[in-house]
Formats: C-alpha cells, structure tokens, sequence
C-alpha cells in the first residue's frame, strides 16, 4: 500500500484539484520529493530551508511531524499524511 | 465549599478516575473537570485572569467595553465577570458557532459581532483587530496573546494537578488560544520536567481551511512549541467516538472538544501499555456537552454526527 497525502484546497492546484494523492517514501521528505516529481511546484510550498514552512502543519496519522522527528519522520505503508495550514483552534 | 462570590470559585476542579477506560492498574486516565467552572468552561480560568490584570495595569475601569475574538466559549466566561465587574462585552464570533454559545452570550448580555464562517476563529481575530483599530477606547484583551491567559493554568490548573496527582507522567489539553498548555507546560517545565505535555487540536472541514493563504497563517502569540511534547490534529470522527465513550463507559457527558482530547490521551496510554510503562494521564475535559446539543453529535450514528459536523465550528 502505498501513503496516501490529503492535500488542502489552497494547494490543489498543484494536483489537478485531487483532495488526495499516493505517493512513496520512507520518510517524509522522500514523500515530499516523490509528491513533487509528480506535482511540481508543490515542495516550495511545503518546505523552507530544509523544514516544514511556519504556517504549515503536516501530520502523520494524526501526529504532528514537528515532535515526532520533523521530515525525518518515517513512514510505513498505509500511513495517511495531511497537510493544513495553520489555523486557531479549540474552544476559544 | 464556601466562597465569598461567584468569581472567588473559579478553578480549584475535581479530578476524578476512569477505572473503565483506564488501560490496566499501572496505565490510568484522570479526568480534570474543568466544566465544573461557573460557566461550565475552562475559560472561566482565563477570563479572570486576564481582565484582573487588566484591572491591576488600569486599562480596565469600569463602564469599559472590552473587545474579544472568540467561538463563544471564552466569551460566555468574560460575559460572566464582565457582568459581576461592571463592563460591556463585545465578542466577535465566527457564524458557524452552536447556536447555544450565541443564547447564553445574549442572556449574559454580551454583543455579538458575527465574523464569516470561512477561516473560522482566524477571521475572527482578523475582524476584532480591525475592530479594535475603529475604537481605540475599547480594550481587547486577546485570549491568543495575553500572558494572564497561561498565567493562569501556571498558577491553577498545573499545580492542582501535582497536588492531587503527584505521580502524574501526561498532561493532555486542547490546543486553541493555546493557553492552556503553556501554562500547564511552563509549570511542569519547571517543577517535574518529565511530564509528557500533549496537545489536542480539532480538524475542522475544508469551509474552515478551505480560504487560509499559507503565507499568512496564523499562530497565537502565546504559542512555544518547546514547552510541548506532541501534538494531535483530531478529526470530527474520531472525537465523537470518545466523547460517547467518556459518557457510556464513566457517565461524563463532555463537550466534542473534550473527545478530541480524550483521543490524544488514549493514544498516550497505548504507547505506555506497548512500552510496559507505568502512566498517570490527566486530560482535561474543557466543558459539558449541553452547548453543543445543536451541532447533531450525540445523535445517530458516529458517522452521521460527524458529516453534520463539518462546516461547524465544533470545538
């Protein structure tokens, strides 16, 4: 099973208007590189000097990378990344 | 308990035990409840703080009017002392709120400006800072920014905890103003830095996320990732599920938020249980499910509630 990456409305222009797309990697920034082999220009929109951009969150099943090894994070088969901007939240 | 008013009650929460849905007799969950609150809200903690600070800098006299972005539920709570302090509130409030946040505002008194739904509370803050420009004479406090916010669960909330639960290893909130967590993780910083902090945040639907520019996202001012440990983006199924589970398997019937929480906790303790630790995982329940009747999510099935729930501002 290959890892599937939601993607966010502002950024499917990059997809061709897919809210979801497969890709490969064992970790998360070989996920991003294949993504863009594919999509092109959607890397620079994600990655900023070798980190996740600041408005941007990118979780893997729901945990996000940023304490869980950045784009170092590995990946299995079957994991689901999402892709958000960063937004305020909770019951403010 | 007595108190000499209303307000002299704020904190001071049970934390109660959930031998049912706690993992084994080494792995427990701890329920803080924090809707025991005169607003039935943890944001009764930072509406306090925040305007007796205020009142202690003398930016609030009274006859203010004080001006707050809020989905409602710190609203309610600044309505509550606004009240009892002498002061008229304004909240901007995104539209796609439970309509129950927007009654008990109005019976408190408050005014209510509505923001567009698209990019929920960002907006919201968007339109109360413009707000706020228009009328100097008004005094914002600023949930996603004033220190008195975290100050409070540094001084409340976290030392409650250790009282009551010294053997405590996880602390698990919501992740909104943030406020919580960086008071709560402060403190433990300081006084028993092994305490795992963990933080919940509600995924919302693409109406909320759909507008946001990259470019300009936005983090609340108070936010410091270097005081937590993970951080969980919890889907609107998912927290349904636990939120019914919290009121079959223990009786509390919590706000959906508070399942979305509940999620990130039971997650910690599976990762105990699998690493053969020993775990004390407080997680805190933010509020009562009485103003979120509306929104669908204790009714049907866990998938109905969560397809009526997107677009909503659930937590």
């Amino acid at each position: 099973m290959p890892i599937e990456v939601r993607v966010p409305t502002i950024l499917r222009t990059y997809t061709g208007g897919s809210k979801a797309v497969e890709t490969t990697g064992a970790n998360v920034a070989e996920a991003i590189d294949n993504l863009e082999d594919a999509h092109t220009g959607i890397k620079e929109r994600l990655v900023q000097d070798d980190q996740v951009r600041r408005f941007i969150n990118v979780y893997v099943n729901d945990e996000d990378i940023r304490f869980s090894g950045g784009l170092r994070t590995e990946l299995s088969d079957g994991d689901v990344v999402v892709i958000l901007p960063a937004v305020a939240g909770g019951s403010a | 308990m007595r108190y000499d008013s209303l307000l002299d009650s704020v904190g001071g929460t049970p934390l109660v035990g959930l031998p049912a849905l706690s993992a084994s007799d080494d792995v427990r969950l701890w329920a803080k409840l924090e809707d025991r609150n005169p607003t039935g809200s943890i944001k009764d903690r930072a509406a306090l703080a925040m305007i007796v600070r205020a009142e202690e800098q003398g930016l609030l006299r009274p006859g203010c009017t004080i001006l707050e972005p809020t989905s409602g539920n710190t609203g309610i709570s600044l309505a509550m002392v606004a009240t009892l302090r002498g002061y008229h509130l304004v909240c901007v409030m995104p539209e796609n709120t439970s309509v129950e946040r927007r009654q008990l505002l109005d019976m408190w008194g408050a005014e209510i400006i509505s923001s567009p739904a698209a990019g929920g509370s960002n907006e919201a803050v968007r339109v109360a800072k413009q707000i706020a420009a228009e009328h100097p004479d008004w005094v914002m406090l600023y949930q996603y920014g004033n220190p008195a916010n975290a100050d409070a669960h540094y001084a409340g909330t976290a030392p409650e905890i250790l009282a009551d639960l010294p053997t405590v290893t996880h602390f698990v909130g919501g992740l909104g103003t943030t406020g919580t967590l960086m008071g709560v993780g402060r403190f433990f910083r300081e006084h028993k830095p092994e305490v795992r902090i963990v933080a919940a945040e509600p995924r919302y639907g693409e109406l909320v996320y759909g507008l946001r520019n990259l470019d300009e996202g936005f983090v609340p001012e108070l936010y410091d990732a270097a005081l937590i440990d993970g951080r969980f983006s919890v889907g609107p199924r998912d927290a349904v599920r636990r939120v019914r589970e919290l009121l079959q398997a223990e009786g509390i019937f919590a706000g959906i938020s508070t399942g979305a929480i509940l999620h990130a906790a039971l997650a910690q303790a599976a990762k105990a249980v699998k690493a053969g630790e020993r775990a004390d995982i407080v997680f805190v329940v933010c509020d009562g499910g009485w103003k979120y009747l509306s929104t669908g999510a204790y009714e049907g099935t866990v998938e109905e509630a969560a397809e009526r729930l997107d677009g909503q501002l659930w937590a």
